[in-house]
């Protein structure tokens, strides 16, 4: 799960990590008092939005970049009102953009020198690991492949925690001196201790800066959480934000289902990740495109099985569905009832091809046999998928 | 001949009161399983359908039912708790099925592993099964058929498919082993291959992975040092989309790594024969077996 800047901003200032001060709103109405309550000099006017590459971002009305700097308030105010509701295109968004919905005023910072720091869970050894590098606010990919002697690393024992020595570590390898490495250890060990309190997935600092008054800050922050231990942080929960999710999306994760919206106009229905991703990658062997990636899961109900097709149908650029099941824990039987009564709840209007194989696969079948539903059955994935292609293809 | 697992291993599963715990408990012993014991926490003394003991503890389940090999079925919260009480209790292999787990419970548990004698397959795994003698998971036993084949899979279904094409063409496995689809899991396709390639009965290898993670990658280069026997292939998510986490924790291609394409090259280049489409994994295996 992703949040916005300013609310990762939040969780620094809870765990003693340096920012800019700032204050964030979605009312044009709040702007002047945010921006009155920041400290005299520049402002930076900053979108919220779950992407990256906002600063080189473009309006889909021309407005240039969705983070700008503000010399007097007048500019900030100016700034935040072409910004709020309006769409934001960068690199991250895809074409469509994502309307902005929050605006974040910070104050300027005395940029001395620009760093990177992010902390993540490395799965070569099974540990966190803290990045860092003296090549701040650039891409962190371009900087391992051209320059990876400027990367520096501390791995830590997931038992014990980041030590102070491995902090002080990194501070003193990207060059920090005197009581500004201290400072820089002191952010780099609470950082860690962010990331493990809320069971975050990645922090990313780019920019981590040195001001010129000794200082150090956390110009920016990208933070993701585990999904898996959001259960043990309803805070973090709370910070979830709807408008940036595909509105399936959410509805499938109301009913545990791993749904992702695609580009295609076939939509598959399968258990199993490997199989659901191997699915999509059959389909487009076939010379089809998936609509979807749709896992219902190893222990699908027959509820699960209707608000997957729901889902699915809801989708105005699916022209076919693909139900793919190899049973496992799930019964053959359970997802025939399902798309037995995904069928009669919904008007079905859309070829649908059914290929089932494992437990209870005889009971399965008959049942949608017996149903009265048109569906074409396939025997194995190579047939469903090239049966589905030719349908879609030919209507 | 097998690995990991045969006749003779006896089986605690943690959980086993649970919906799907007793469910799988129950087809386990159907396929013969010997399933010794069951624990759960509070219900120790109770019997599981007539016959298995409920201990309070791992512990207990050793002492008294002689159990050496553990299936974890306990909900996610508490599953890493559940590995460690294995862990602590001595248990040698311990094959997690839950899926779930906080990654940071699990680094946790992996620091652990490092010190014990013990092995974990999973977590988020189908579980490994050793055909006409021991099934240990939640995978459907009939379409597995005992023969020389060993199949290592992250996913369930996709290894349940590949069991199945095996099977369809006549050929039977030695064992078939989940390692699941988390970004931290207790055994690598690594750790998998050695064990078929040290086993004399295993004659053929087919290893199916997914998108995420360079473990596949890893495998590919010690195939290249240390394997003669044949080995067939699979990678899942050529048409995913980058930075999205594909149902699996550990399926996701970021910051330009773990893409299907660096997978399949990488094993390609070791002399495994990749299938092209997952309907092709038999054929790929009789290719690269000169069958």
């Amino acid at each position: 799960m992703n949040i916005h800047e300013y609310q990762a901003k939040q969780l620094f200032e809870k765990y003693g990590i340096p920012c800019p001060k700032g204050a964030a709103t979605s009312s044009k109405d709040d702007f002047e008092s945010c921006i009155d309550g920041l400290g005299e000099g520049l402002i930076v006017v900053k979108s919220q939005i779950h992407a990256g590459g906002r600063g080189k971002g473009t309006f889909t009305d021309g407005f240039q970049g969705g983070v700008k700097l503000a010399k007097s308030k007048e500019e900030a105010l100016e700034f935040a009102n072409r910004m709020l509701n309006n769409t934001l295109v960068t690199i991250q968004t895809g074409p469509a953009g994502r309307e902005v919905q929050t605006i974040y005023f910070t104050e300027g910072a005395d940029i001395e020198k620009e760093y990177y720091l992010a902390i993540l869970m490395d799965r070569a050894t099974s540990t966190p690991v803290v990045v860092a590098s003296t090549e701040g606010g650039v891409e962190i990919e371009k900087v391992a492949e051209g320059t990876p002697d400027k990367i520096f690393k501390a791995y830590v024992d997931p038992t014990i925690g980041l030590q102070p020595h491995q902090a002080r570590g990194i501070a003193f390898k990207l060059g920090f001196e005197g009581k500004q490495a201290g400072a820089c250890a002191k952010l780099i060990f609470n950082l860690y201790k962010m990331f493990w309190e809320n069971d975050a997935d990645m922090v990313e600092v780019n920019p981590l800066i040195s001001t010129t008054d000794g200082g150090v800050s956390a110009l920016d922050a990208k933070v993701s959480f585990d999904s898996n231990a959001l259960y043990r942080h309803k805070d973090i929960v709370a910070l979830r934000d709807l408008n940036e999710e595909d509105p399936k999306e959410i509805e499938a994760s109301k009913f545990d289902l791993n749904y992702i919206a695609l580009d295609g106009n076939i939509a598959c229905l399968v258990n199993g990740a490997g199989l659901a991703m191997a699915t999509m990658d059959i389909i487009n062997h076939c010379g089809g495109e998936a609509a979807n990636f749709l896992d219902v899961g190893g222990g699908a109900t027959a509820d699960q099985v209707t608000a997957a097709f729901k889902i699915i149908l809801s989708d105005p650029k699916v022209e076919g569905i693909l139900v793919n099941i190899f049973g496992g824990i799930m019964q053959c039987d359970v997802i025939a009832e399902g798309v037995i009564a995904a069928a009669k709840a919904v008007s079905l209007d859309k070829p649908l091809v059914v290929r089932l194989e494992g437990t209870n696969v005889e009971r399965g079948k008959q049942l949608l046999a017996d149903s009265g539903i048109e569906i074409t059955s396939a025997d194995s994935l190579a047939d469903a998928a090239q049966k589905i292609v030719d349908i879609v293809a030919s209507n | 001949m097998s690995v990991l697992v045969n006749k003779d291993t006896r089986v605690v599963f943690t959980g086993i009161t649970g919906k799907s715990g007793g469910f799988h408990a129950k087809q386990c012993m159907d396929y013969g399983t010997n399933v010794v014991a069951g624990v759960t926490p509070g219900k120790g003394g109770q019997t599981f359908e007539d016959k298995v003991p409920v201990f309070n503890t791992v512990s207990d389940s050793i002492e008294n039912a002689g159990a050496n090999t553990a299936c974890v079925f306990v909900p996610p919260p508490f599953a890493a708790d559940s590995i460690l009480e294995c862990l602590d209790a001595g248990i040698e292999l311990i094959i997690a099925i839950t899926e779930g787990i906080p990654v940071n419970d699990m680094a946790k548990v992996k620091r652990k592993l490092l010190e014990a004698n013990a092995r974990l397959i999973g977590p988020n795994c189908p579980g490994v099964i050793t055909p006409g003698e021991c099934k240990i998971g939640i995978m459907p036993g009939y379409i597995h058929k005992p023969g020389t084949v060993g199949i290592v899979s992250r996913s369930g279904t996709l290894t349940y498919e590949a069991v199945w094409q095996v099977t369809s063409l006549g050929y039977g496995q030695s064992t078939c082993i989940g390692i699941g689809g988390d970004p931290i899991n207790g055994t690598n396709h690594t750790d998998a291959i050695k064990l078929f390639n040290e086993d004399p009965d295993t004659e053929a290898i087919v290893m199916i992975g997914e998108i995420g993670g360079d473990a596949e990658e890893s495998a590919a280069a010690y195939i290249k040092e240390n394997v003669k026997k044949p080995v067939a292939g699979f990678i899942a998510g050529t048409t995913a989309p980058p930075g999205r986490r594909m149902g699996h924790a550990g399926a996701i291609v970021s910051g330009g790594s773990g893409t299907a394409e660096a997978k399949i090259a990488a094993m390609e280049a070791a002399g495994i024969v990749v299938a092209k489409t997952p309907s092709d994994m038999g054929t790929a295996l009789l290719e690269a077996w000169g069958k």
